[in-house]
């Protein structure tokens, strides 16, 4: 069952029996622009980019894109950036792997973000979409459209953070302006 | 010799009793049916399944289940019976995958009784099916063979029953997913077995090494002793639903065990540095929330001082320590996990990657091929001392070794003093030498050695006593230019060959073994073309062959200034006693290197070097 979230609503990531999620992947899945004319391949690709952002106590203190694919404490990987995303098949083009269980504990929030990094703001592109997966069974638990595709280049989407002994993902859906996730940080605090 | 087939593709089996694996990325059902010369199945009693598991000459298993072994005898097989084909099929309503294309491609294997593989074949290219013929052995001018089918079919069993001109499909189809409905309700019972391995038997653990995967079935009976036993239990156990599964050596991605040992060392090495990694920056936090709350309670004049302002501090610092407990909570039982597993891959080590103290080097045999890598020493945490990760280099050495004879700076600086410093970093870099020549094989391997002033004559007996070093180092600067000679030329034209493509018109008398110079008491006895050489044997050696072990103190060097800063930074610097210097590739720790040198009284190394020396004298060398 996947939930299709809408702006700022949570999910618990409690499992339907009680046990909580070890393992949960952020998917980011975009259409690359498509071919067009003679000169085909001077069409311009769409770079988007996934980020995650580790806050302690409301301070940023660890992040995971395309530069730094594993946290230092090896709980959150990226699984490497894609630069020119799929063919709109609705597979993940870019993940990151967050493993509950590792991440330190003095980590509270986790927030998910997506950047064009070559500037073109999401009206230009298609079929984007963010999405939660638990890992352990490849089950999609929620999913986040990202239409509305305003005249935005950046887009925070969701985070995952403690709720009692186990988490909880809450969908932000801020869109904002910024070619990485450094531009986003004064919009991100807002909706720790 | 194990045949991979492809769809379609058949191979004799010479022996009759056999065994067939099945793993798959999910519970599956596997069964056979039995088929005339015609193909078509008689009746229900005629197909193995979980309901009717056991016919003549044939068993398969009783549940649903990632792993099966289904035994075949095709001795006992009826005359009429002239095809055996093996089905899987996704079991109905279990919460698995519905088709075979949600899922990793089933993996069949035609085994004998002792577990050689016969004829392996990975059936790809499923999708929506749900049920699919994987192999079929079928009799052929007297013999039998297997065949790769890979027939999967939309409609389940039923419709692949139906093919096989079963008359009641329905109803068998029917009653085998009832008796995997049932099969399930008793496998899952223990909740903390993992789905993948949940009929895994859990008891079926070898002795001290299990090489076993933990997804596998045992097909040997074997005594329950407990690897992780003598390990500290998790501290944090209690308020786990799930204990981690027991670590098993080799549990790693590789061609051959080596490969798969080499890979889990590496992966505990890297756990350790992330773990450590999470602790130290939950205590960090915690330290610095601290002085910020302490700050905050100190710069308002309201609350500076009074009951408030205790009470204050004292929630700031119980917040402290709460989330210091929790964070050191986590590290023990990572810590307790990688520890049993280091305990369970220390034992299953190959020479090269063990201590020296270990019992592999008392049934030590000269290897035939040269290993994936060497153990230079261990590395350990201040976390948690006692947990050693093997420090393992690829061979041949991309770098050279330095062992740095001068002032540690590491817990043990100040404990000895110079002259015993340079001692053992001799006795160090022979232990090294001693083990590159033990792990390669006869006549791969030649160490040289330049001791001017005949410093490390002691050292050196164990390597000359065996014939391991034909003859003890030429004193003098004649001594010095001569080796460094022999091998610059030897680097020089090993890289005309390679480079011209005539590898077969290298001089006979050129010694085509991998060459290790050890350098004692550098820069004594060196003159200016001596060290050029020297540097260009750094620089140039390693891709050809000839690489480096340097026993030397870098003050000694002072004189030469700068220049010798690039031959310092190529070559991997190890110390004789323990330093905290190396640091790990992924977060930066520092880590404390310890040399792996030879327990005190023991004889191996001269054990192992007799019978090297042995077989070189054999082969003439």
């Amino acid at each position: 069952m996947t939930v299709n979230l809408s702006k700022g609503q949570g999910i618990s990531l409690q499992k339907a029996d009680g046990g909580t999620l070890t393992a949960v992947r952020m998917g980011l899945g975009w259409q690359s622009a498509p071919r067009r004319g003679l000169f085909g391949s001077r069409t311009k690709e769409i770079d988007l980019d996934a980020s995650a952002v580790l806050f302690a106590d409301g301070q940023p203190v660890d992040v995971v894109f395309f530069r730094h694919l594993v946290s230092d404490d090896g709980s959150v990987r990226h699984t490497g950036d894609n630069l020119v995303g799929g063919a709109g098949k609705g597979g993940d083009d870019e993940a990151i792997l967050v493993d509950l269980q590792r991440v330190p504990v003095h980590i509270d929030q986790i927030v998910f973000t997506v950047n064009s990094f070559t500037g073109q703001t999401f009206a230009e592109v298609q079929n984007a979409f963010c999405r939660l997966v638990d890992e352990t069974t490849g089950q999609e638990l929620a999913r986040y459209t990202l239409d509305g595709g305003g005249p935005y280049t950046a887009q925070i989407m969701a985070k995952v953070h403690r709720a009692g002994a186990g988490w909880q993902m809450t969908a932000i859906g801020t869109p904002s302006n910024g070619r990485t996730f450094q531009d986003l940080m004064p919009a991100i605090l807002p909706s720790l | 010799m194990t045949a991979e087939l492809v769809r379609g593709q058949n191979h004799p089996l010479a022996e009759t009793r056999l065994e067939i694996r099945v793993s798959a990325a999910d519970a599956i059902v596997a069964g056979a049916t039995l088929g005339d010369a015609d193909g078509r199945v008689a009746g229900a009693r005629s197909v193995a399944h979980p309901a009717s598991h056991r016919l003549p000459g044939l068993e398969v298993s009783r549940q649903a289940a990632a792993e099966h072994r289904l035994a075949v005898d095709l001795g006992a097989l009826a005359e009429s019976v002239h095809h055996v084909n093996v089905l899987l099929a996704l079991p109905d309503g279990a919460g698995g995958p519905a088709r075979f294309g949600a899922m990793a491609a089933p993996f069949v294997a035609v085994t004998g009784l002792d577990g050689t593989e016969v004829a392996s074949y990975t059936v790809t290219g499923l999708d929506s099916e749900s049920a699919v013929v994987a192999l079929e052995l079928y009799r052929r001018q007297g013999g039998w063979k297997v065949r790769a089918v890979g027939q999967g079919y939309a409609g389940g069993l039923a419709a692949m029953l139906r093919d096989q001109g079963l008359e009641d499909a329905m109803g068998m189809a029917a009653a085998i997913n009832e008796a995997v409905t049932q099969g399930v309700a008793r496998s899952i019972a223990p909740p903390q077995a993992p789905a993948a391995s949940g009929s895994a038997p859990s008891a079926a653990r070898s002795g001290r090494v299990s090489y076993r995967h933990p997804g596998r079935q045992a097909s040997v009976p074997v005594a329950a002793a407990e690897p992780a036993a003598g390990a500290p239990a998790p501290a944090v156990a209690s308020s786990e639903p799930d204990r981690p599964a027991p670590p098993v050596a080799g549990d790693a991605t590789g061609w051959t065990l080596d490969e798969r040992l080499y890979n889990q060392v590496w992966g505990m090495f890297e756990d350790l540095a992330r773990s450590a990694a999470a602790y130290r920056s939950a205590v960090d936090f915690a330290e610095s929330r601290l002085e910020r709350e302490l700050d905050q309670v100190l710069s308002d004049p309201l609350t500076r001082v009074g009951p408030a302002a205790d009470a204050a501090r004292d929630r700031a610092r119980a917040k402290r320590t709460d989330l210091v407990e929790q964070a050191r909570a986590v590290l023990d039982r990572d810590l307790a996990q990688l520890a049993a597993e280091s305990e369970v891959v220390e034992h299953a080590l190959p020479p090269a990657f063990a201590r020296w103290d270990s019992p592999v080097w008392q049934g030590y045999q000269l290897p035939l091929e040269t290993p994936l890598a060497l153990r230079l020493g261990d590395l350990h945490l201040p976390e948690r001392t006692d947990l050693r990760i093997p420090m393992l280099v690829r061979l041949p050495l991309e770098r050279g070794l330095w062992i740095d004879s001068g002032r540690p700076s590491g817990p043990e600086a100040g404990l000895v003093d110079a002259a015993e410093l340079r001692g053992r970093a001799m006795e160090t870099a022979v232990a090294h030498a001693a083990r590159l020549l033990a792990v390669h094989p006869v006549g791969d391997f030649t160490v040289q050695v330049i001791d001017p002033a005949g410093a490390a004559g002691a050292a050196l007996a164990p390597l000359l006593a065996s014939g391991a070093l034909r003859e003890p180092p030429a004193p003098g600067a004649q001594g010095v230019s001569a080796v460094l000679d022999r091998l610059t030329r030897r680097v020089d034209l090993v890289q005309m060959a390679v480079r011209g493509g005539a590898a077969d018109s290298l001089p006979p008398d050129l010694d085509t073994a991998e060459q290790l110079l050890l350098v004692n008491d550098f820069p004594h006895g060196f003159d200016d073309r001596g060290v050029t050489q020297l540097r260009y044997l750094a620089d140039e050696g390693p891709s050809v062959g000839v690489h480096l072990m340097m026993v030397a103190d870098r003050a000694d060097a002072r004189a030469y200034g700068p220049v010798l800063d690039p031959l310092w930074r190529a070559l991997l610097r190890i110390t004789p006693v323990a330093d905290d210097h190396l640091a790990d590739p992924w977060v930066g720790h520092s880590w404390t290197y310890e040399p792996s040198v030879v327990p005190q009284g023991s004889d191996v190394l001269r054990q192992v070097l007799w019978q090297v020396g042995q077989a070189r004298r054999a082969y003439g060398l």
